[in-house]
């Protein structure tokens, strides 16, 4: 274990990234999709602090506080179409959707 | 100490996120969520971000939970507990996760051959210097950063009135 560098917490945000990807790809419920694209804005968070940290510069923690308001923007946007789909189709699973299949 | 802390919060990021994803029952998924979501936290206090570590709590474990829960409470759950809770698609998209991390290795492996990863470097003392980190971003927010800022707010104005719209009750 030697001194925690920037590619540790590159490494950390890599994982975290990996396994909200997983997530969205192969759980079919949409809620949970969504909660996944969560962990993945996290790890784009994790960089930009992270490389903030270790170049002595503001830019990437405020850079970071606009991230976490479009999350915010994001989330509430697509938990209305997800009451809305429910409601009109009665169904919550990604592959259930196919309103715009030709 | 500073691996000690560096290790724990790692594993306490990725375990939960390991769980939320894995776990059949939404309300679980959201519980572990909030997990993972505090140890982002506590790692952007560690990285002497604490303003940003306390917005991430904030916001996240506090305001984007609760919204979660209420839909889940909204939807049907007996209903979903019931179904196959995999897509069909489960296998290529696990190889093209495989994909993606093998690139990302080789991509930082790549970078640090070029030059070597920068060095810890005292962002505490110089922000300290300045006033304090949250006194810093502030200043940064409303000087240098106040077009960006404002667009950001009308984007919320614009969510909040298109998530109003879209939870009525006939579209």
């Amino acid at each position: 274990m030697g001194a925690i560098g920037l590619s540790h917490y590159l490494l950390l945000s890599a994982a975290l990234f990996a396994i909200g990807a997983i997530g969205v790809l192969v759980r079919r419920n949409v809620i949970l999709v969504l909660m996944s694209l969560e962990l993945m804005f996290n790890a784009a968070n994790i960089n930009l602090i992270a490389v903030s940290y270790f170049r002595p510069d503001l830019t990437g923690q405020i850079f970071s506080i606009f991230t976490i308001t479009v999350a915010a923007a994001e989330v509430a946007i697509g938990l209305g179409l997800v009451i809305a789909l429910f409601r009109n189709k009665d169904a919550i699973n990604v592959d259930e959707f196919n309103l715009l299949k030709g | 100490m500073d691996q000690i802390a560096f290790y724990t919060i790692s594993a306490i990021i990725l375990g939960g996120g390991l769980a939320m994803v894995s776990s059949r029952s939404l309300v679980h998924s959201v519980i572990w969520m909030v997990v993972s979501f505090v140890g982002v936290g506590a790692l952007f206090i560690t990285l002497s971000a604490e303003f940003v570590g306390v917005v991430q709590i904030m916001v996240y474990a506090g305001g984007i939970v609760v919204l979660f829960l209420f839909v889940i409470m909204l939807v049907n759950l007996d209903e979903v507990r019931r179904m196959e809770y995999l897509h069909r698609q489960w296998l290529p998209a696990v190889l093209l996760i495989c994909l993606l991390i093998a690139e990302l290795g080789f991509m930082m492996w790549a970078g640090s051959q070029d030059s070597p990863l920068p060095t810890p470097e005292q962002l505490d003392t110089t922000l300290r210097g300045m006033g304090g980190n949250t006194e810093t971003i502030g200043m940064a927010l409303y000087t240098q950063f106040i077009l960006p800022f404002e667009v950001v707010s009308v984007l919320l104005l614009v969510a909040m009135v298109g998530a109003i719209y879209l939870a009525k009750k006939h579209i």
